[in-house]
């Protein structure tokens, strides 16, 4: 499994480098969001997966033994989701604001905008 | 000491804060400041005289060995005097030259930054304050020849000016920087002390080369001599104290002071000896068929200059003595031409001496001073140039470099008997032809000029010094002239200057340069015809080579620019990625094979194999589609796939988050993005193909770093303190959760604060509306 994952993170990275070259600014900010995606993949491979055993303490035991997810990776995405989602939305709302200003989603259009209004 | 170099930084803040005033004739009191420095230097001329050598050192940035230590021994008083000293003429005399211009205030700012920085730079005793004063009067410089900044020849010249002394400033730090590594010390005293300790170092012909490039490019040398003529451009009260007086002469000054450094090799006295020498010819030729009368005086300023690095180079206490000598003379009748050319450019609005003649009528006290300047230029004797240039000649004779009655050495008194012979026509042309004769019919002179004794009196006098020098040229010869080639040669010298040398070969040669240079001055009629005739020779000149370089510059900057900077956001992104990948693939490449150990990889189930499937069929959909909608819906596919993949691998909490932050995203976007027109698609192959490489390349080039970093052994010392103490210290049973709020609790506060803002930034934007005028 672990070599698919490896292969799948450097799908996602081709397909959000591949998107983030396009002109469109909604196809940018896709990119990045699967940059994203693929990374934290990428974060979660790093603390070796482990399947069905959760960093969750049992009911009458004090310390985790035995086999267990580790949970740093974790805590790491946790945050990482989180931040991302707050760099999207602003993202998106920026976006709309071009588009209300320009009439367009072309990022060359944003490069003489002061010469138009 | 220190506070007559700060006097003038501090004076010249005020006219910009005393505008008004400043702009009134009560302007002139600045030259105050120049005369209080001159009397205070003038006191200590006894002291100096006597051999001592006045210290003075406050710290500045004593870490890196920089300090505001001051030393003041017969060269710094030799050259102190002259700044002070011409200076007070200088301001005196621009102010009545000025006074009509706007930006009056400003021209007495950077005159007076201009002294300061000169007066530093000789009274430097740390090399890095050396060179900060250094390119103080580079600056200066700068601005003085822009100062008619409407006008394009003015800022044009500034700048050719400033990038060649610049680019000498830069080799001479170079070679300061060795200097001071090889000797432990930037203290100029102990430098001197310590003598020429680098004659036998690897890197002597470097510093020396460095050195030189230096002092070559301020002193105007062959083939860095043509910023000179350009900064002719600069108000004619500047040309005569920067551009040949003052500012001109810091090459020679640092050249002799640090002849007791670097010097004693012929490594040292060859390059000064066929730079000067050519230098002086080939400007003294190229002064006389010019018409403009700041030309010929800027060219014989050029000589004049190699005359100076050509004795420095002859190496003798002889060469010295005539080199300081010739130092003074030149300073006094060089800017007394200078002032007496700015008064009839003022007064007739010409310097063409094709056209020029007969104004010693018209205005005789001006016409006395200039020709005595071109007398003592000439070396008539009662002059100081008729002393100077007979020891220019006797330290010619005696230079022992070449053999006694060698080819060599009757080719260096050719040399200097040509120049000489040059200077004096020169001279003539400046300072006799405009005022003999009758003017040209293409201009009409008034009857009657009026000349205030502002413009007047400072080149009279200057001119006046030169003759009252050369009948008492006792005056100067030991109060002056000998502690300043004590301070070069290292030794007591006592130059006896005298105006009777007896009949020697040395007057011979003297009285031939004056004759044949008079029956010259008579033959040669300076014309346009052969002004331009000689222009066409031009092409090859260094100026043309220089702008040539900067031209190839100019447009090679121009096209890295266009290509790196050209606006477009996915050119950058390409860039960057492209650069990225090649720094990968050579690290990868460095750091051998990847080896993957089957036996510690998991199985992989058909939920998972169905999971992925999904995923890459998302992908590919989010490529292909045409519609922004689905493109959104996919990448939300893809989001959850991976929520799937966090499920079956023990991250619940992961799975959570990522669930609904996927779907708070798909929302935000169908909310504020459905009424965007279609998706741009260009159907450029090329281009699709080309990224499609570099973005393949980039994927391929992560999993295999990703595999890289599997290899490492894996460390389960963190993960096991957390499995350790979440409960015992933490009371929580869900580990993650217990790091996000607890162990890293500050972390993720900050964490909600930028999500706060970002929610901030996000209502604003929604709520903020388009005023009508600001939509497209």
């Amino acid at each position: 499994m672990e070599l698919v994952l490896v292969v799948l993170i450097g799908i996602l990275y081709a397909t959000g480098i591949f998107l983030i070259l396009r002109r469109s600014m909604v196809k940018l900010l896709l990119g990045i969001a699967l940059l994203g995606n693929g990374t934290n993949i990428l974060i979660f491979l790093l603390g070796n997966i482990v399947k069905g055993s959760p960093p969750i303490i049992g009911e009458n035991v004090n310390i985790l033994r035995e086999i267990y997810a580790d949970p740093v990776p974790q805590a790491l995405i946790l945050t990482a989701i989180v931040i991302s989602f707050g760099l999207t939305a602003f993202a998106i709302v920026l976006l709309h604001r071009v588009y209300a200003f320009l009439d367009s989603d072309d990022l060359d259009d944003l490069n003489t905008p002061d010469e138009d209004i | 000491m220190l506070f007559t170099v700060l006097l003038g930084f501090i004076v010249a803040i005020l006219p910009a804060f005393l505008r008004k005033v400043v702009k009134t004739r009560w302007l002139v009191l600045l030259a105050i400041v120049p005369s209080l420095i001159f009397i205070y230097y003038l006191f200590q001329l006894p002291a100096i005289a006597s051999g001592s050598v006045l210290k003075q050192s406050t710290d500045w940035v004593p870490s890196l060995g920089v300090n505001l230590s001051l030393r003041l021994d017969g060269l710094s008083l030799l050259f102190t005097l002259l700044i002070s000293g011409i200076g007070i003429g200088i301001f005196v005399y621009a102010y009545e030259y000025l006074k009509k211009h706007r930006y009056i205030d400003r021209f007495f700012t950077y005159l007076l930054l201009f002294m300061s920085a000169m007066l530093g730079l000789v009274l430097s005793d740390n090399l890095l304050l050396l060179f900060i004063f250094w390119e103080l009067t580079s600056l200066s410089s700068f601005f003085l020849i822009g100062f008619n900044n409407e006008s394009e020849g003015s800022r044009k010249s500034a700048l050719i000016s400033f990038t060649t002394t610049g680019m000498g400033g830069f080799f001479l730090l170079a070679a300061f920087v060795l200097i001071g590594d090889i000797a432990g010390t930037y203290n100029l005293s102990e430098l001197i002390d310590q003598g020429n300790i680098y004659y036998e170092h690897p890197y002597y012909p470097l510093i020396i080369a460095f050195f030189l490039l230096g002092a070559f490019t301020k002193s105007a040398q062959f083939p860095f001599h043509f910023w000179l003529p350009g900064a002719m451009k600069a108000p004619t009260p500047v040309s005569a104290y920067l551009h040949s007086a003052t500012m001109v002469k810091a090459g020679i000054f640092l050249i002799a002071r640090f002849t007791p450094i670097l010097g004693g090799q012929t490594m040292w006295t060859a390059p000064l000896l066929i730079v000067g020498g050519f230098t002086m010819l080939y400007a003294v030729v190229n002064s006389l068929y010019r018409t403009d009368l700041k030309s010929i005086l800027a060219y014989s300023t050029i000589s004049a200059l190699g005359v100076l690095t050509f004795l420095l180079g002859v190496g003798t206490k002889t060469g010295f003595i005539a080199a300081i000598a010739f130092i003074i003379a030149h300073a006094l009748y060089k800017a007394s031409l200078f002032l007496v050319t700015g008064i009839i450019d003022l007064k007739l609005g010409t310097r063409d001496i094709s056209v020029l003649g007969g104004l010693g009528k018209t205005i005789p006290i001006v016409a006395f001073s200039a020709v005595l300047a071109a007398l003592s230029s000439a070396g008539l004797p009662g002059s100081f140039g008729f002393i100077s240039k007979d020891l220019i000649y006797e330290a010619t004779l005696g230079s022992t470099i070449f053999q006694p009655e060698s080819t060599g050495h009757y080719l260096l008194i050719g040399l200097a008997v040509l120049t000489n012979i040059g200077l004096v026509i020169a001279g003539f042309l400046a300072g006799i032809r405009p005022f003999t004769g009758t003017p040209s019919t293409k201009i009409k002179l008034p009857s009657k000029i009026y000349i205030n004794y502002k413009l007047w009196v400072p080149p009279f006098i200057l001119a006046t010094i030169s003759f009252v020098l050369g009948m008492l040229p006792h005056l100067p010869s030991h109060k002056i002239v000998d502690p300043a080639v004590t301070s070069i040669h290292n030794s007591i010298t006592s130059a006896d200057l005298a105006l009777w040398h007896g009949w020697s070969v040395v007057l011979a040669l003297s009285l031939v340069t004056l004759a044949a240079g008079s029956a010259l001055y008579f033959m040669i009629k300076p014309s346009h015809d052969k002004e331009q005739y000689f222009a066409k020779w031009q092409v090859a000149s260094p100026q043309n080579i220089f702008a040539g370089i900067t031209d190839v510059f100019k447009t090679m900057s121009m096209s890295i620019t266009n290509f790196m900077h050209n606006g477009f956001l996915r050119s950058y992104t390409f860039k960057i990625i492209l650069f990225a990948e090649i720094l990968f693939v050579y690290l990868l490449w460095q750091d051998g094979p990847i080896y993957i150990d089957y036996s510690q990889l998991s199985s992989i189930s058909i939920y998972e194999v169905i999971t992925i499937i999904i995923l890459c069929g998302a992908l590919l959909l989010l490529l292909l589609s045409k519609s922004r909608l689905t493109a959104v819906v996919a990448t939300s596919v893809v989001g959850y796939t991976i929520c799937l993949i966090f499920v079956f691998y023990s991250a619940p909490d992961l799975a959570m988050t990522q669930f609904s932050i996927d779907t708070l995203t798909v929302v935000l976007f169908v909310f504020v993005l459905f009424k965007l027109p279609p998706f741009l698609s260009f159907k450029n192959l090329k281009t699709r193909v080309r990224d499609s490489i570099i973005a393949i390349g980039f994927g391929v080039i992560i999993s295999l770093i990703t595999l890289k970093v599997m290899q490492q052994p894996f460390s389960s010392e963190i993960k096991d303190f957390y499995a350790n103490y979440a409960y015992t210290l933490a009371k929580g049973k869900n580990v993650v959760n217990v790091i996000l709020v607890d162990f890293r609790g500050m972390d993720t506060m900050f964490e909600i604060v930028v999500l706060s803002i970002a929610g901030l930034g996000v209502y604003s934007l929604l709520k903020l509306r388009l005023k009508s005028s600001e939509k497209e």
